[in-house]
């Protein structure tokens, strides 16, 4: 994974709570079985309608998505996250991520930056005023800027370590492997087994 | 302190506790997989020489893309083949079991781990789907992951986690003839929203609860996801056990006895505390439908449309105007007058035999309204097996109903059975997205009962609407 410390980008106003991954990336879409491709399903019904923000001219080749409360709501699809990626988006900005969402976005090096509502409904107001407007989230003092508009965000501890030093999750716990051979030692004998196949 | 039952749970399967910045290590007893959220897991396995640590404790099924009828044949979508083609040639290399399409154990991986016994109370179980949360009705703690964590659990059989806040979800009294599980989901996550269970794991409790059968239960805990919660739980009882005693994966023996008295001692302490409370009263529940895009967006079924301009907050107010465009509803108009083209029986909510009978006896000496489709798709071939021999594949056909093979279906639009653009469905699914059913199409969750009486009225309705 790519060490992740700060991106400056487009910011793109998604004026929508209960973004569900549904909508990020329908069912129809997650018939590929590479990690890659996924960017034509991204919200692919609503870019059938030229109103659409990601329609627009100064936001089509944003990075930095600016969405309502509960994003990443539903299934858990980590599609979702590779679909953002693909189109070109590094971070989501969101006062509320479904827990699935934010935990597939850490594990691919999507940003999910949470930041008060009020915070977000300041920026929807500048990036609408100001179409086209950059944004830059520093992992490093996390902290969302855009022109005058500065606010925090908050970020497990864990997950910003991992970002920002680019770390496989399972080389990291593979350090443990004595640990999990231990706990297996003591299993109890009753607890299922799928092989063989129970005849 | 007392601990809750989650909290057992979880303190049961730390391999490794975090010091503060590192998250604890939890061992998974069982993972379960599917051909949607694993080639790209497996493909990581191969790109890094790994191999799969426990495939004796992982099992895999066919659901999502597959057809539920003409199952003989290869699938017609090259796509959707491409994809269970692929699951078929993981699982060999891997050495993982797998129930492929066409097996008496094929069906949707949250009804077939029960059904064999292999989901147990106190383990963990996982799978790259966000309704592994249905397995928490045994006092397990399941939830849903994405494909990396898949990835990491095929590696290691474990998971770098912060431990979950707890919720309880009291239901208090007793819910009246008619009413079933899935209204009392519908009400919680209505209650509490959907992101209401956010970082929570919900147990739900109460005598309500006591009574239901583990299929009504597991309807409840199918749905946690959908108030947001990463898992739901219900503390094993008798029920639970004589539900798993002889199950194939079952303890047996000397083991039984050891593993029952273990799993009493699975129930929340009684000095425990939540981080949050709710209670819910159930004889004052109804039916119960959505009207959104939202599973929050639901109402008792008495009920009118609501109207977007009564609503004090603002983003739900927006989220409802949006919810009422897309769904082509007017505020104010009576919920029972809503027609519908399509009904849908079945899903890892509503698809297991419990939910079949309680529609057929609605359906028996009955017809499915001219112009209504109404397609009956059990989880798993197992519940059709046990659904012919109970006659109530002849009670749908002679209905009007399509009666299928088993598998994710009309849920999802990812196989064949989907709605068309416009198309509105009264669904037993678990999901009222825009599109989900199908690019266009329209959803209201229901429960079976409602869904069956619904097919029979053209609209929506319950039982009590039937002559």
């Amino acid at each position: 994974m790519e060490p992740f410390t700060t991106h400056t980008g487009v910011g793109v106003p998604l004026r929508r709570s209960n973004v569900d991954t549904d909508q990020i990336i329908p069912a129809v879409y997650l018939k590929r079985v590479t990690r890659t491709g996924f960017a034509d399903g991204l919200f692919s019904a609503w870019r059938g309608d030229e109103q659409f923000v990601l329609n627009q001219d100064a936001f089509r080749h944003g990075s930095v998505l600016v969405a309502g409360p509960d994003f990443g709501t539903g299934s858990s699809r980590e599609h979702a996250v590779w679909a953002l990626m693909d189109y070109g988006f590094r971070v989501v900005i969101s006062s509320r991520f479904a827990d699935i969402f934010r935990g597939n976005a850490g594990k691919g090096g999507l940003l999910a930056a949470e930041c008060e509502q009020a915070d977000v409904e300041q920026l929807w107001k500048l990036l609408e005023s100001e179409p086209g407007t950059q944004v830059t989230v520093d992992l490093t003092d996390k902290t969302v800027r855009a022109k005058d508009f500065v606010a925090p965000f908050t970020i497990d501890d864990y997950t910003r370590w991992r970002l920002l030093e680019g770390l496989d999750d399972i080389g990291l716990t593979l350090r443990y492997v004595e640990d999990i051979d231990a706990f297996e030692h003591d299993r109890p004998v009753w607890l299922p087994k799928t092989l063989p196949a129970a005849g | 302190m007392g601990r809750t039952l989650a909290e057992k749970v979880w303190d049961a399967h730390v391999v490794r506790r975090g010091n503060g910045a590192e998250p604890d290590l939890l061992y998974i007893d069982l993972h379960l997989l599917h051909e949607v959220t694993s080639p790209q897991a497996f493909d990581g396995l191969r790109l890094a020489g790994r191999a799969v640590r426990r495939p004796d404790l992982t099992l895999a099924t066919e659901d999502h893309n597959v057809p539920t009828e003409g199952i003989g044949g290869p699938i017609a979508d090259p796509v959707s083949r491409t994809q269970v083609e692929t699951l078929r040639r993981n699982c060999e290399e891997f050495g993982i079991r797998l129930h492929p399409m066409g097996d008496i154990e094929q069906g949707i991986v949250h009804v077939v781990g029960p059904q064999l016994g292999l989901t147990q109370p106190g383990m963990t179980v996982v799978c790259g789907d966000s309704h592994t949360s249905t397995h928490g009705a045994f006092g397990a703690l399941a939830f849903g992951i994405g494909t990396s964590e898949v990835e990491h659990v095929l590696a290691t059989q474990t998971l770098p986690l912060r431990p979950f806040r707890t919720m309880a979800v009291t239901v208090d009294g007793a819910l009246r003839p008619g009413v079933t599980a899935k209204d009392v989901i519908l009400a919680v996550i209505a209650q509490i929203g959907t992101g209401g269970g956010q970082g929570h794991v919900i147990e739900y409790r109460g005598p309500a609860i006591e009574a239901l059968s583990m299929e009504a239960r597991m309807t409840i805990c199918n749905m946690s996801i959908e108030a947001g919660a990463r898992a739901g739980m219900i503390a094993p009882d008798e029920t639970t056990f004589a539900y798993l005693k002889d199950r194939p994966h079952a303890p047996k023996g000397a083991e039984w006895d050891a593993a029952v008295e273990h799993w009493r001692s699975l129930r929340t302490d009684a000095d425990a505390t939540f981080d949050r409370e709710v209670r819910l009263d159930a004889d004052r529940l109804t039916p119960f439908v959505t009207w959104g895009t939202n599973p929050g967006q639901g109402l008792p079924l008495a009920e009118r449309v609501p109207d977007p301009e009564t609503m004090l907050d603002e983003s739900d107010r927006i989220a409802a105007e949006k919810a009422l465009a897309y769904m082509d509803l007017k505020p104010g108009t009576r919920l029972r007058d809503i027609t519908v083209d399509t009904v849908f029986l079945g899903s890892c909510t509503n698809g297991r035999i419990e939910d079949l009978r309680a529609a057929a006896a609605v359906l028996r000496g009955r017809k499915v309204a001219d112009g209504v489709r109404m397609l009956v798709v059990p989880g798993s071939m197992r519940v059709r097996e046990q659904a012919e021999a109970e006659g109530l594949h002849e009670v749908f056909t002679a209905a009007g109903a399509q009666w299928r093979s088993a598998g994710c279906s009309m849920c999802l639009g990812m196989n064949p059975d989907q709605l068309k653009p416009g198309e509105r469905s009264a669904s037993t699914s678990n999901r009222n997205f825009e599109g989900r059913q199908g690019k266009g199409g329209r959803t209201h969750l229901v429960s079976p009962l409602v869904a069956a009486a619904t097919a029979v009225r053209g609209r929506l309705s319950s039982p009590e609407d039937l002559d």
